[in-house]
């Protein structure tokens, strides 16, 4: 056996001794971006060895918790891909307007940035008072910040722009208080909104919620973890509920593809189909 | 030695380069040829429907979790990283820029090095900046081959003189030759074998 196979060991080991010691499951995870993820701390921290790594990290739970801010991904904007909220507006909207009360699942929400455009959208809509958001995420300090609300000025610009191609029917700055760092989001938008933790790779079905969003997350998953979140958000919708994930990931390859039909192909917004089937 | 995969990186200018060295290789090309090539975040998938028209081979936007095909190349998704697993499929990321770039050169290279080893050929081509040229040292290190264009021929010539710059590389060509060799390179590991 060679030494990159003995890493690929060291890895795994890693990975089984995060979950063992923290919880945090990343077993299933897709390889190639973990690795390289753990290889770069193992540069800069000046480990000889990813088990050297392990040690400390069983002892350490500082160093657990900044390797653990570097391996989940919390890269996120406002109204990401304005597209796909075009769509949301234009075909699933009526859609929900049906309904007397809604139930909103976002499912690995990181810090929060797209559950404020769902709520300024559904605020635009008439439809917030009678909606509630759950917003979920496994990273505890991602969480917070959603929460709180509080976002970088220098992605403004950006924010705007994406918020008008998304079909923002008002002035997006009616939406937040400036300074000169940061942008704070209006109060009223997070009425309706409850944030807590949750882990899709480890923790339960949420409710019967009437649309799911779950938006470039599962691309971090392999195919084993990704039937499972499938099953997860399957159980988790009311019949007719949707099902929204990001524009490069597919419920087509899954075991669950036959329990979705496409409501917008390209934007991957789908509808549960029937009821559970096993 | 037996290559078993192409990986090419690529920015300003580089459609040009890349449909120079695309048109001079057959339908029958055995390996895959997965590239980066930077553009704008919201630029649509045309960049791989352009190239497929021009040349022989079959050219697609890689997808998630899509197995890795000889006589195919892939384009990595605007505003994706685009990453090999070790067992041959690629993975697509939103995680922050490399190099200020996303899709970076440099993640595929990487990642493309734990699935392909020492059979990897890395290829870097015009660009303004010097995404990959980590990447090519870590395939000279592990054993694989790589190519430069030469910067006179490069539109911007700083990725190429980056890459030059970081390790030893095995040749530096003009685009028009880059094509041809690689059909002499694949050729003659095949009599090798």
């Amino acid at each position: 056996m060679d030494q990159l196979e003995t890493q690929n060991i060291e890895l795994q080991l890693l990975l089984q001794a995060i979950y063992l010691r923290y919880g945090y499951d990343f077993r299933n995870y897709a390889k190639a971006s973990i690795k390289r993820r753990v290889l770069h701390m193992l540069v800069k921290e000046r480990f000889s060895s990813i088990s050297a790594m392990q040690h400390k990290l069983l002892y350490d739970v500082s160093f657990f918790e900044r390797l653990l801010l570097d391996m989940s991904i919390n890269v996120t904007e406002m109204f990401r891909d304005p597209n796909f909220y075009l769509a949301l507006r234009k075909f699933v909207v009526p859609e929900l307007k049906k309904y007397p009360f809604l139930k909103i699942w976002h499912a690995g929400c990181s810090t929060g940035e797209e559950v404020y455009s769902m709520a300024i959208l559904l605020k635009e809509e008439g439809l917030s008072d009678n909606t509630q958001i759950y917003a979920t995420d496994m990273n505890e300090l991602a969480l917070k910040q959603a929460k709180n609300g509080i976002f970088d000025i220098s992605r403004l610009k950006q924010y705007t722009a994406n918020y008008q191609k998304a079909g923002g029917l008002e002035s997006f700055s009616d939406y937040y208080a400036a300074d000169d760092e940061h942008v704070i989001m209006d109060k009223s938008l997070k009425k309706n909104i409850l944030f807590s933790d949750h882990n899709l790779a480890t923790d339960g079905v949420f409710g019967e919620m009437n649309l799911i969003m779950c938006r470039n997350v599962l691309i971090y998953f392999d195919r084993e973890l990704q039937n499972r979140v499938f099953r997860l958000f399957f159980e988790s919708l009311g019949t007719d509920g949707f099902l929204c994930i990001g524009s490069k990931e597919s419920v087509r390859f899954s075991e669950y593809s036959d329990a979705f039909e496409d409501v917008v192909k390209n934007d991957k917004i789908y509808r549960r189909l029937g009821s559970a089937t096993d | 030695m037996m290559f078993e995969a192409i990986v090419i990186g690529t920015s300003a200018g580089g459609l040009k380069a890349l449909s120079t060295i695309l048109a001079a290789l057959p339908s029958e090309f055995p390996l895959p040829i997965i590239i980066v090539q930077h553009l704008h975040p919201h630029s649509d998938s045309y960049l791989a429907q352009i190239l497929d028209a021009k040349c022989q081979l079959k050219v697609k936007q890689a997808d998630e979790k899509e197995s890795v095909a000889g006589g195919v190349v892939y384009i990595a998704p605007p505003n994706y990283h685009l990453l090999i697993e070790e067992d041959r499929s690629f993975s697509l990321t939103c995680e922050g820029h490399v190099n200020f770039a996303r899709p970076s050169v440099e993640v595929l290279f990487e990642t493309a090095i734990y699935a392909y080893r020492d059979k990897l050929i890395g290829i870097i081509l015009t660009g303004a900046n010097n995404d990959g040229s980590q990447g090519v040292k870590k395939i000279k290190q592990m054993g694989g081959y790589v190519i430069v264009q030469a910067p006179a021929t490069a539109e911007a010539d700083a990725m190429p003189n980056a890459a030059i710059a970081a390790t030893k590389v095995d040749k530096i060509l003009p685009i028009k030759q880059i094509g041809p060799y690689l059909l002499q390179l694949i050729n003659q590991s095949k009599k090798v074998r």
